[in-house]
């Protein structure tokens, strides 16, 4: 436990950050220019803390596997980005964020990170709208707000369902402007695949070109890790086809503890699994819950039924319908958190009440919301006796308005009319909120390894609320690890460059090396896939969205073997040294058959639920998530020991020094 | 549905490639394009063959990543879509589909359907940007109101995805579209237009140095892309390099 | 950073320089037309005017070169930017399916403008090489017929559209030129910036009358004069 020093600065928590960034060292402009940083990752954090460390003058090299910089899953995020910038006058502030942060994440985030996300975040609007990023305005020209699950005023600002996009897109020229003044050195098509430590320290990786194969040794003063969420352990998720906890993982095994990786958000609202062949899930954004009512049929009859095409949805009777969500959260009805209407989802699905064929969907049914707001646009429009008809073709006109992009989308991937036939949906894996531990200033238990982004685990505890992960992304990156990097690097002013031919790159490169050519040379006779598929089942039937200790003492026991068998059997075609995507996804899904091993374990180990870990044996007598705030209010940060099952825990206390602990309740 | 499938297979940038023939069977409609590539691949892989290397990652029309020239088109036949968002039903039983990369002498192949686009990121780092530093006090954002249509066309150029479908399309293998995007997005913008000529010269001195061909208002680059990104961007920056040769 | 903007270096100035050229040949053509017209409706005033065409200094000495320079640089400005853009595909695709996103007219200008060019010379040959010959090595400046019995322009317009064929080889040479004009008009617009949502469908409708009503009453003309001297 004593490892753990998360360097929260004294004092209260609204000039913690103030008083550290007054205190901590800084390194002067011109030496600066002395060290080199490397990033890897060109997603929200990435590309920014790429960007903004260049303009502070250090020499940057910053790493991506995709093609361009500018393809980071980053650009996925369809709803907003938080910001307390209290422009609608609802009364936002600085403390209301802080406040809706740490409670949405269900009292397991750190308060003190909390405070300053929240305290950056209007300058991150700020300074993407001088970035040039074109977020939605209002008529007088003004920037305009919506408001997201969970919280009660308007502070999301969106650029239609793309607000990732264009966050991105900005961060990426703000990087592009300063590869062009040779500030910032970009390798596209490079995976880190391990990290170099000298004298404790980390000092530079090893990556490997995708397109000639060949492995790369990078040196630097310190390494920043800004990779992205491990929801591919799932195989099946709403995350990119090549996101991955490789990097992440390396380092862990180097020496970064990994802290609460059981943290795992099921987005609610995504389009199902439509058969085995599926291999991603598409989100459909959560503002379509704001006038969807999800339901399934109240009787088993009707579900055979409409399994077997007898059936048409809208031919159901009201009476026959079972609006869960409504029957069972009063108060909030469609519009609880992810988690609450996620697990909702299933129980129903469980039960036998899923509606197509797989058996794992639910309704979200637009027709109410289109017949009143047809009848409010016939009353403005002044038509008198409007017809049904009349009435839902206004209707459909404006629930085009506001979200015919998704519907366009889930159109083209289904073949579905949802203006006429209800959208089928179901949850999907969407984010981790676990990641590398790390300390205040990012700073993982690696000197001189940072983690931003999703990454890290620092600011969104069990839950993230919606529209926060662009706003942790880009605060890492823009704001907080530019001013904390040089606490570190202040001592490596006059260390000169780092060598890249000392014995710990050597010895580095050679595990990579071999790792590689064990996967080439064992020509066994399953596909990476196979093995990728078969975890992901095993993840989400026994560690997704309900989890039991016999299932993750299963989950444990099976993946560790399913590990052994992988390494015996998989196999791997081509050679190492040409573009093999097969190799790639090799290496990652290696990886994640020792993360899903932590994963479960870390899930046995913390015997409560909150947010989005769900425990059966703790729940209340309706079924609702319990919290155990005696026994569980720490971070798990585990330390690698060379198997993931014998991991060591180390806790790091949480204290609730501004925000009263309650459980949560959306009846 | 089973499917023939021709397929050009090139084993590295120097090799020659060539068209290839794949059966597949058993597909269903509800794949998309690119699950049906990977029913081909893990055929492939287990009859001990290479796979097909191709580019993709989100799989939900957004990093622009994947980029497959079928039956004679960039992202195949379906209008507003990415190869990972067109899907099977838009095909019939016993059709020949021909899967080729993005042909143009800028984006070089590096492997079967993967070429290299780093050419659209150097146009972008040629002034694709906004020379303002981070900063935690810059101009609150409500500093300066934009009118909202200005917004919006400035958000409609700003939603391209770089997948390139325009060069591919484009007999001349030209980036107009690409580049006028982001030309068109930051002219909109008070924050865009303080360097807008610099920007509009050195954008398109960089796009002609990487060897894309030159615009003749074919219009199929608009037609094809799977953002709808129109062809108003490019006369936007016609009209900006017009006004930027003359007042520089 | 130092800019190629000078003239005609980038992609985009030649394409405006293309443009511009070709918005100078519109005009030129519509003027050509209206005069030709005149052979029609007046032989006298077609004689007037061609008389004041031909020998006027400013048309000869300063329009004219300039027309010839116009062609001259619009044929050639089109090779080198074919050129330059065949060469940014060396490898071409096996299948192409271009009818579904773009007009066979856009796609084929080359084409469509080297028959007018080809077509320009025939032109050439019928009209102004005997009409330079006459003026300016033979130095009749009269533009009297031989005879003195009046102007000669008519008449020698007329003559040439006995010969069937040659009648033939223009209207097919005018459905070139219409071709080339739906798309080289609109084109021209687009090219020097000129698109606005208010605009753009009345000048795509402008094209396609200017496409088709030119070339139409060049090849009016030419059929008229057949038949109505054969």
């Amino acid at each position: 436990m004593s490892t753990l020093d998360s360097k929260i600065p004294e004092g209260p928590v609204a000039d913690k950050w103030t008083n550290h960034k007054n205190h901590i060292n800084v390194v002067n402009p011109a030496n600066k220019r002395l060290i080199d940083v490397i990033v890897v990752g060109s997603g929200l954090a990435g590309a920014s803390a790429s960007a903004s460390l260049a303009e502070m003058g250090y020499n940057v090299k910053t790493f991506c596997f995709q093609d361009s910089p500018r393809r980071a899953h980053s650009i996925a995020a369809q709803g907003g980005i938080n910001a307390a910038k209290n422009y609608q006058n609802d009364g936002d502030s600085t403390y209301r964020l802080f406040y809706d942060t740490v409670k949405g994440g269900d009292y397991r985030a750190r308060e003190a990170n909390v405070y300053r996300l929240a305290e950056v975040s209007a300058s991150i609007i700020d300074q993407c709208v001088a970035q040039g990023v074109p977020f939605a305005r209002e008529y007088g020209g003004l920037l305009d707000n919506r408001s997201f699950g969970g919280v009660l005023v308007s502070r999301t600002f969106y650029a239609k369902g793309q607000t990732g996009q264009q966050l991105l897109l900005g961060a990426y020229s703000a990087m592009s402007r300063q590869i062009n003044k040779g500030k910032v050195t970009m390798y596209n098509r490079h995976e880190m695949l391990d990290l170099v430590l000298v004298d404790g320290k980390a000092r530079g990786i090893i990556a490997r070109n995708l397109v000639t194969g060949e492995l790369e040794r990078h040196s630097a003063h310190a390494v920043v890790l800004a990779t992205g969420g491990y929801g591919n352990v799932f195989y099946l998720s709403t995350n990119a086809m090549g996101s991955n906890v490789t990097a992440a993982w390396r380092a862990h095994r180097r020496g970064a503890y990994f802290a609460n990786p059981c943290y795992t958000q099921i987005h609610p609202t995504c389009i199902p699994r439509s058969g085995d062949y599926q291999s991603k899930l598409t989100l459909m954004s959560e503002s379509l819950r704001n006038d969807g009512r999800i339901w399934v049929p109240k009787h088993k009859k009707d579900v055979e039924a409409i399994r077997s095409g007898k059936l048409k949805p809208t031919d159901l009777k009201e009476n026959d319908r079972d609006y869960y969500l409504e029957r069972r959260y009063p108060a909030f009805g469609n519009l609880v958190p992810r988690d609450v209407a996620s697990r909702a989802a299933k129980e129903r699905c469980d039960a036998g009440f899923g509606v197509n064929k797989t058996g794992e969907a639910v309704y979200l049914d637009f027709t109410a919301a289109i017949m009143r707001y047809g009848s409010e646009k016939a009353h403005t429009s002044h038509i008198h006796n409007p017809t049904d008809a009349q009435i839902r073709e206004l209707g459909e006109k404006v629930i085009e308005n506001k979200y015919g992009n998704l519907f366009q989308i889930y159109e083209k991937i289904t073949d579905d009319n949802p203006y006429k036939t209800p959208m089928m949906i179901y949850p999907a894996v969407h984010y981790t909120m676990g990641g590398l531990w790390v300390d205040y200033n990012l700073m993982t238990t690696i000197p001189g390894c940072y983690a931003a982004g999703e990454a890290n685990f620092s600011d969104h505890g069990a839950n993230r609320l919606g529209a926060s992960a662009l706003m942790q992304g880009l605060a890492d990156g823009y704001f907080v690890l530019p001013y904390t990097i040089g606490d570190f690097l202040a001592d490596d002013i006059r260390t000169g460059e780092i060598s890249t031919e000392s014995p710990e790159f050597e010895a580095t490169e050679k595990d990579v090396k071999d790792r590689l050519e064990a996967l080439i040379n064992n020509k066994g006779s399953k596909s990476v896939d196979h093995f990728h598929k078969r975890l992901g089942k095993v993840m989400w039937d026994k560690v997704g969205m309900a989890r039991k200790t016999e299932g993750l003492k299963e989950a444990m026991a099976e993946i560790k073997q399913m590990r052994e068998e992988f390494y015996k059997d998989v196999f791997v075609p081509g050679t190492v040294d040409e573009f093999n995507p097969e190799l790639e996804k090799a290496a990652r899904v290696a990886d994640f058959l020792e993360l899903g091993e932590l994963f479960a374990k870390d899930a046995l180990d913390r015997n409560e639920s909150c947010g989005g870990h769900f425990r059966e044996e703790s729940q209340t007598e309706e079924g609702e998530a319990k919290r155990d705030d005696v026994n569980f209010a720490f971070v798990s940060a585990w330390e690698w020991t060379g198997n993931p099952s014998e991991s060591n825990l180390h806790k790091e206390d949480l204290k609730f020094e501004n925000i009263e602990l309650k459980q949560r309740s959306y009846k | 549905m089973n499917l023939t499938l021709k397929i050009w297979r090139q084993k590295s940038p120097s090799s020659k490639g060539e068209m290839k023939t794949y059966p597949v069977k058993d597909i269903s409609e509800d794949m998309s394009f690119l699950e049906m590539m990977d029913v081909l691949n893990e055929e492939l892989i287990n009859k001990g063959e290479e796979p097909v290397a191709f580019d993709h990652d989100c799989r939900e029309g957004i990093c622009g990543m994947c980029s497959m020239y079928i039956n004679g088109e960039p992202h195949g036949p379906d209008r507003a879509v990415t190869t990972c968002q067109l899907h099977m039903r838009k095909f019939n039983d016993g059709d020949t589909i021909h899967i080729e990369p993005w042909r143009a002498n800028a984006f070089p192949v590096l492997k079967d359907l993967v070429v290299d686009r780093s050419s659209f990121d150097r146009v972008i780092q040629a002034g694709g940007y906004v020379s303002v530093n981070t900063s935690g006090n810059s101009q609150d954002a409500n500093a300066i109101p934009i009118p909202k249509e200005n917004a919006d066309l400035a958000f409609d150029a700003a939603t391209c995805i770089g997948c390139g479908a325009c060069v591919a399309a484009c007999k001349n293998a030209s980036a107009m579209l690409f580049v006028s995007a982001k030309v068109s997005q930051l002219s909109l913008l008070p924050q865009g237009e303080v360097e807008a000529k610099d920007r509009v010269l050195n954008m398109i001195d960089q796009m002609d140095d990487e060897g894309f061909g030159n615009c003749t208002n074919t219009g199929a680059c608009a037609i094809e892309c799977p953002k709808e990104i129109s062809l108003d961007n490019i006369a936007r920056m016609n009209r900006e390099y017009l006004s930027a040769s003359v007042s520089k | 950073m130092a800019t190629k903007s000078g003239i005609l270096k980038t992609s985009v100035a030649k394409k405006v320089a293309m443009a511009l050229s070709g918005f100078f040949l519109m005009f030129f053509l519509l003027q050509h037309c209206t005069i030709n017209m005149l052979s029609v409706i007046s032989p006298d005033a077609f004689n007037e005017t061609s008389h004041f065409m031909g020998t006027n200094a400013l048309v000869q000495y300063l329009l004219q070169p300039v027309l010839i320079f116009g062609v001259v640089f619009h044929l050639l400005m089109g090779m080198v930017l074919e050129q330059k853009n065949r060469a940014s595909r060396t490898v071409n695709y096996a299948y192409s399916k271009p009818a579904a996103s773009s007009s066979w007219m856009s796609r084929n200008m080359i084409i469509t403008g080297i028959m007018v060019m080809l077509f320009l010379g025939l032109h050439f040959y019928d009209f102004w090489l005997p009409e330079i010959k006459t003026k300016f090595i033979n130095g009749d400046m009269t533009g009297m017929l031989s005879d003195g019995s009046g102007y000669r322009y008519f008449e020698e317009l007329t003559h040439k559209f006995v010969d069937p064929i040659r009648v033939v080889i223009y209207v097919v040479a005018f459905v070139f030129l219409s071709l080339h004009l739906m798309h080289g008009f609109q084109s021209s617009f687009q090219s020097v910036g000129f698109r606005k949502n208010t605009w753009t469908p009345l000048i795509q409708k402008l094209s396609m009358i200017y496409a088709v009503v030119i070339p139409a009453a060049f090849v009016f003309i030419a059929i008229y004069h057949h038949l109505a001297h054969h």
